[in-house]
């Protein structure tokens, strides 16, 4: 277990602009290590754009400018000798709508590990093992180990949001982050997947940003309540929703707005 | 006071909504006769080129080279000069146009040049074929000192060619959901490693097809080939596969049927139609193979 109260992830005056809008304002925060956190603030707050500094993606967009340090495992990401390719292994992320790639479940499973090794250094052997702990780990694999050359695209979405899951495992990633990941789902699907993030706690971080007020209060351990680009709460969950010390938490989580 | 309706009118037709049927049935067979009328004539130009070529069609027009001032026997020599001069500036211009294409979609950030380069691909690609075929002239026959060649002519296809292949792929390469691009880079994967594992994979189809639909447009024009490289006529012998050499000059297509129709007197009087169902089956045969590669990739496309 990695619940040792060191800190996975930690910012300090974090600000971010899409050109010349201010998106995230002197976000400091410190996410626990094996712990899931939820970032919780009604839409347009600035979830998705926090979750994605934590894996540099917000860069691919040449109009965006940060400022502030992030830390993750105590390593600044931003220091020059950061290599995208291995903050990307390390910082895996699940997507909003299911996103797998159109090949096999099985070559999902394996892509990343397809991308980071030599072709000859990879036995089918291994690939196999990796296949099937990944799926086990994240409960597929007796649903789908008759289907490993089915088209992923053809699965069903909560399987879909799961290989997806899956697909960042065989590369040992230490943080992952998830932007509503039930937001396409069903009942079923959300408490599926629920219970996948229980599973998976304590060997990895997670983030998870979500919409929904109970998942949150269910699912995580620390949550962060966000507002027009500010953090405005950082507290245990329980104390979040029972004691909010922020009035506008309070007005939020009794659902007085977005 | 409005009067309460009658279970057993409800939903009847008002007169209003007759009248906007009417319409809409009226629009209908008014589209479909449009469409219709853009048919026929197509239908009618291969029909009428089928019946006054008859007398000359055969694989015997198709593999012997003219004969007597090209008043009698085939096309041979302007049917291989057309290969030769299609072949080799798709070879130029398809690389060249993917490969920028990938690199403009893929790698180049938003900026002045960016938006400048695609300024320019876009309005090249309206530029008339007559200007293309000056600008052969000068750039090639005579600034590079090809000469009238095989070569000349070519590279004033490829030129004409290559915008057109670099926004079709380019609409063909932004085809590709977002979200596989975010799945891959989400691994740590490079750009250059999206490309080749999932961005060309699922785009090839529409890729290729733009490629091959400039074969046609390549086979078809006079002037460029005119200006640079084609010539009236050309000692070949029959069903030679490589009578020409690259600085050679050729016969083609385009230019033979040019030639046939207006230039030379006493022409049976079948040939220059057979010389256009040549050209035109060819390039028909090239766009329905495109559509068949279209459908058998899609097949096999992967989502
Ligand atoms: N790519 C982008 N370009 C410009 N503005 C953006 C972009 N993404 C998000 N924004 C803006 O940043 C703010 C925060 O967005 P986001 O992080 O997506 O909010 P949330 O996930 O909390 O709904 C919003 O006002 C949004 O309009
Ligand atoms: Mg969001």
């Amino acid at each position: 277990m990695r619940e040792n109260g060191r800190n996975a992830i930690v910012t300090r005056g974090l600000s971010l602009w899409y050109g010349s809008f201010q998106a995230l304002i002197d976000v400091s925060i410190e996410v626990k290590e094996g712990q899931i956190t939820s970032l919780i603030g009604p839409s347009g707050c600035g979830k998705t754009t926090l979750l994605r500094c934590f894996n540099r993606v917000n860069e691919r967009y040449d109009y965006v400018r940060t400022s502030g340090g992030i830390e993750i495992l105590g390593k600044n990401i931003y220091d020059s000798d950061v290599s995208l390719v291995e903050l990307r292994k390390a910082v895996g992320m699940v997507f909003q709508r299911p996103n797998p790639l159109p090949v096999s479940v099985y070559e999902n499973v394996v892509f990343g590990l397809r991308i980071h090794s030599k072709r000859r250094e990879l036995k089918r052997s291994e690939l196999d093992t990796a296949v099937e702990k990944a799926l086990t780990e994240v409960g597929l694999w007796k649903d789908l180990k008759d289907r490993l050359d089915a088209r992923a695209t053809s699965l069903q979405l909560e399987q879909q949001q799961k290989l997806c899951i899956a697909r960042l495992l065989p590369l040992k990633p230490e943080v992952i982050l998830m932007d509503e990941p039930c937001s396409a789902l069903d009942v079923e699907g959300t408490r599926a997947i629920e219970e996948q993030m229980f599973e998976l706690k304590g060997r990895y971080t997670i983030v998870i940003v979500t919409h929904n007020m109970s998942q949150a209060r269910r699912a995580s351990d620390e949550s962060i309540f966000m507002l027009m680009g500010r953090v405005v709460e950082h507290a245990k969950t329980e104390d979040l929703f029972l004691n909010p010390r922020n009035p506008k938490t309070l007005e939020y989580i009794e659902g007085r707005y977005g | 006071m409005e009067s309460v309706t009658p279970p057993s009118e409800r939903f009847t037709r008002t007169h209003q909504v007759a009248r906007r049927e009417r319409a809409q049935t009226v629009a209908k067979w008014v589209f479909g006769a449009m469409s219709l009328a853009m048919v026929l004539p197509l239908v009618a130009i291969i029909v009428y080129l089928l019946y006054k070529a008859w007398p000359s069609l055969g694989w015997e027009f198709l593999a012997d080279i003219p004969r007597k001032g090209m008043r009698e026997g085939g096309i041979w020599s302007a049917f291989v000069g057309t290969l030769y001069l299609v072949g080799l500036s798709l070879a130029i211009s398809a690389p060249i146009g993917v490969l920028a294409a990938i690199y403009l979609n893929e790698y180049a950030r938003e900026s002045w040049l960016n938006r400048l380069i695609n300024m320019a691909v876009i309005n090249l690609a309206g530029v008339p074929s007559i200007v293309h075929a000056l600008f052969g002239l000068g750039a090639f026959v005579y600034g590079a000192r090809f000469g009238f060649s095989i070569l000349s002519a070519s590279l004033t296809l490829a030129i004409m060619t290559l915008p057109v292949i670099i926004a079709s792929t380019r609409e063909a390469l932004s085809a590709v959901p977002r979200a596989f691009r975010d799945a891959c880079a989400n691994v740590g994967a490079t750009r250059w490693q999206t490309i080749r594992a999932v961005v060309l994979p699922n785009s090839i189809s529409g890729i290729l097809t733009g490629i091959i639909l400039q074969v046609s447009r390549a086979a078809g024009e006079t002037a460029p080939v005119m200006f640079t490289g084609a010539v009236f006529f050309k000692a070949v012998s029959r069903g030679d596969l490589f009578p020409y050499r690259l600085g050679d000059q050729c016969m083609a297509l385009s230019m033979h049927l040019y030639t046939v129709s207006t230039q030379v007197p006493n022409v049976k009087e079948s040939i220059p139609y057979a010389t256009a169902v040549v050209l035109l089956g060819s390039v028909l045969l090239v766009n329905a193979s495109a559509i068949v590669l279209r459908i058998w990739l899609r097949g096999r496309k992967k989502w």
